[in-house]
């Protein structure tokens, strides 16, 4: 993975994998809806977000990916959770 | 953060009942996600109070702390952080959002 290198995008798989390393036993799907590898959506089903809000659940997700929004590394997520 | 800028945070999401922290402005935002959460304020009619975090470096890095949100735009709604732009649309799409308007 070259996420430890500022300002270097991650790939779809890079993204995946950090949440699934987060999120352990969640499912990851990374859409690329406009088809430009920069907007892009992550369906994420984890059953560790059930019964939290949806700031709780998406403050999960971000506390996975780390670093990577502050240093630029993703430029357009959008998170969709669900707990089944 | 120091405490100058936690003390501008707080005086700008107490200005209005509702409150943006966007990329541009609500005539010109220069982001989808900010766009997209504008859209949603418009259609509800709802009167709110907007900051361009493009302009500002320092508050750009400080309202992410001060939220413990990596991601811009964010929404305010009496002073309390609501979320970002998916959660925005989700509690639209459900209601929630009109109700915590009303």
């Amino acid at each position: 993975m070259k996420h430890d290198f500022e300002g270097t995008p991650l790939s779809k798989e890079d993204i995946k994998s950090l949440i699934e390393k987060g999120l352990e036993g969640s499912v990851v799907d990374i859409l690329d809806p406009r088809d430009d590898g920069v907007h892009l959506q992550a369906i994420i089903k984890y059953k560790g977000f059930k019964d939290k809000s949806l700031i709780e659940q998406h403050r999960m997700v971000y506390k996975a990916l780390g670093e990577s929004f502050n240093k630029e590394q993703i430029h357009a997520l959008s998170i969709v959770t669900k707990s089944e | 953060m120091d405490e100058a800028t936690k003390h501008k945070i707080e005086s700008m999401i107490k200005s209005e009942k509702v409150f943006l922290f966007m990329k541009g402005t609500p005539e010109y935002p220069e982001c989808g996600f900010s766009m997209r959460v504008v859209q949603i304020l418009k259609s509800l009619n709802v009167k709110f109070g907007s900051f361009n975090i493009l302009e500002d470096e320092t508050m750009r890095q400080s309202i992410k702390e001060y939220a413990n949100w990596p991601t811009i735009p964010q929404l305010y709604i009496d002073g309390k952080f609501i979320g970002g732009c998916d959660i925005t649309a989700a509690m639209y799409d459900s209601g929630e959002l009109q109700k915590l308007l009303n």
